[in-house]
């Protein structure tokens, strides 16, 4: 490991020097002074540089190599959308400048939500919150809003699938309202008996993702919807997964009322490091008076913002969003254009059917039959017939240089291994890691210690993530003198 | 034995009880990785906490099957999470003390349970 750079400290370095200050210097009231010393560390330029330089090569990220993080839609990232992101007239831009000194920044945020409604196939957006599961909790309060104005104030619960991602039920919790989960059938896609069974006028709705987490397409789709609209439910799409559909299908043909995207994964930003995201939330017409206020307006020429929408939820983010997140997606969405969107999910299912057709003869398919941009692999017959994991195989990955993919999610499948290639990666990139994966399933047969092991070529090896999780030492102290 | 719809099990053995965890919730957890333990002395309604379960896949609460107050944790799970995998009807979370033994009768007997888990599948 790394020294902490505490530990590089000596007394006396310095890694700057400045001229002697003109200003007289002022003596602060012992109260408001610190009486230990600040213990910062004392290290000199180029130990700085090459102490971060030296963990930055630690980092694993898209621009080195494959990633095939199910659920995340690790793709590669065109660099000319930084570039757009970068331009001066964007990243000098201040919130309170005046409407009139703004038009171009209003123009490409209200041109942005009418690609993402053209998407969709719905007729408003919002751009302020800042991630996937902020998107999320908007969308909730939307349908919370809908229902509380036509005064319609019995429904408690919101329902979500068995499959879900944890965001779901966590946003819709979070929204105030009781989680009700409905099944999966045998073929991994909404118990429709079920929902039947659930939905009442106590609902306000259900949360679905399509494809949904098993990477397959909820084909009871408009079924779903009649269910959930005869009863007075609204349909939420997550757009996880939209990766899979642009181009191809909107969520409003499908019955959704309101969807969300998450900007960082399908529309080129990097992600994965924590931000910053982007979640705009998309509406069917007469939802629209509920987004989140402001909304980016025209009138004739002129762009504004407008404030004046008495029926909006409220503001869901401080000034208007991460605004250098959706010039990427808007630079990303005109680079593409109509065709290059479609052709981007095309490949993106392509790619995920050619990794699961290869690997097919090593692992266990719970679902098996096409799948869309992504697919679930179980490691049950490795767990069953040679005792490894799937948390095993995953860090052998590494081993061969891949970031693994997601494991044990969704929680209905068995030692689960969640895929997720992407189309921005070649035939040449899926073939060496199809068989880096059925290499490693001759492993756990052949040698399972390897795998017990495993990862033998990282910087670090197995961690023990329990501990990590249950103690985890997050700051430095210094060693107290006894 | 008897066993409540969160898939607890619950074994009363002269003055105590032991509280464990049924095989399908240790089928349905996969490999434990660790277990926050009961505190001694921690008096519980029927369906407060008992503890924690951590496995690869997710974290689960451990609820009381009926009140009573917590006499020792199994701390050889401190060490050995996945005896509970091993062997979740031998291995118990916590030994305990029923306040109102005529709760037990709220709970299922094993051919009971075994319906539930069937009917829950279908």
């Amino acid at each position: 490991m790394a020294e902490l750079i505490f530990n590089l400290s000596k007394e006396g370095k310095c890694a700057f020097s400045l001229p002697e200050s003109q200003v007289p210097s002022y003596e602060i009231d012992k109260k408001y002074t610190r009486e230990d010393d600040v213990s910062l560390p004392e290290v000199s330029e180029v130990d700085v540089i090459r102490h971060f330089t030296n963990i930055s090569r630690n980092n694993y990220g898209v621009d080195q190599g494959f990633y095939p993080l199910g659920s995340c839609t690790m793709k590669y990232n065109p660099k000319v959308n930084e570039d757009v992101a970068g331009l001066q007239g964007f990243t000098s831009l201040h919130p309170y400048q005046p409407e009139y000194q703004v038009q171009g920044a209003l123009k490409a945020a209200y041109e942005l939500g009418g690609y993402l409604c053209e998407i969709t196939g719905m007729k408003g957006a919002t751009l302020q919150p800042a991630a996937g599961a902020h998107g999320e909790m908007t969308g909730i309060m939307i349908i919370k809003a809908y229902h509380q104005n036509r005064n319609d104030n019995k429904r408690t619960k919101m329902i979500v699938p068995d499959s879900a991602h944890g965001t779901n039920p966590a946003s819709a919790a979070t929204a105030g309202y009781e989680i009700v989960q409905v099944k999966s059938d045998d073929l991994g896609l909404v118990d429709i008996d079920a929902l039947a069974a659930l939905m009442d006028d106590e609902t306000a709705g259900l949360m679905l993702t399509n494809p949904n987490t098993l990477g397959l397409f909820e084909s009871n789709i408009t079924k779903i919807a009649k269910i959930v609209h005869d009863k007075g439910g609204l349909l939420y799409y997550d757009g996880a997964n939209l990766n899979a559909i642009m181009g191809i299908a909107r969520p409003f043909d499908m019955g959704f009322d309101v969807v969300h995207f998450n900007l960082h994964k399908t529309m080129s930003t990097p992600h994965g490091g924590g931000g910053p995201g982007s979640g705009p939330v998309c509406v069917r017409e007469d939802l629209v008076r509920f987004l989140p206020k402001p909304v980016v307006c025209k009138d004739g020429e002129r762009y504004y913002l407008d404030h004046d929408r008495k029926d909006a939820i409220g503001r869901v983010k401080a000034f208007y969003g991460n605004y250098l997140v959706y010039i990427k997606a808007l630079a990303y969405i005109l680079t593409m254009g109509p065709d290059g969107l479609k052709k981007a999910s095309e490949t993106a299912v392509l790619n995920a059917n050619y990794i699961m057709a290869g690997i097919k003869d090593s692992f266990v398919i719970p679902y098996d039959r096409f799948c869309m941009h992504e697919f679930v692999l179980s490691g049950s017959r490795q767990k069953e017939q040679y005792g490894i994991s799937t948390l095993d195989m995953a860090k052998r990955l590494l081993d061969y240089g891949y970031h693994p993919p997601t494991i044990y999610f969704p929680l209905i499948v068995h030692e689960g291994m969640m895929i997720e290639p992407t189309e921005t990666e070649s035939k040449e990139t899926l073939d060496k890691f199809i068989e880096a994966l059925n290499k490693i399933a001759k492993e756990a047969k052949t040698n399972p210690e390897l795998l017990h092991d495993a990862p033998h070529n990282t910087y670090v090896r197995r961690l023990d993530e329990v501990t990590a999780a249950r103690n985890p030492v997050l700051k430095w102290e210094k060693e107290q003198d006894e | 034995m008897r066993f409540t719809r969160d898939h607890e099990w619950i074994k009363k053995e002269g003055k105590y009880a032991y509280i464990g965890i049924t095989d399908y919730a240790q089928q349905q957890l996969g490999d434990i990785v660790y277990v926050e333990l009961a505190e001694e002395d921690l008096v519980l309604q029927q369906g407060d906490v008992l503890c924690a379960i951590e496995s690869v896949k997710t974290a689960a609460e451990v609820y009381m099957p009926v009140s009573g107050t917590v006499i020792e944790a199994n701390a050889e799970l401190e060490d050995a999470p996945e005896k509970i995998n091993e062997d979740p009807y031998g291995t118990y979370l916590a030994k305990i003390i029923i306040d109102d033994e005529t709760e037990l009768n709220d709970l299922m007997t094993e051919d009971e349970y075994n319906e539930f888990l069937e009917s829950e599948a279908e």
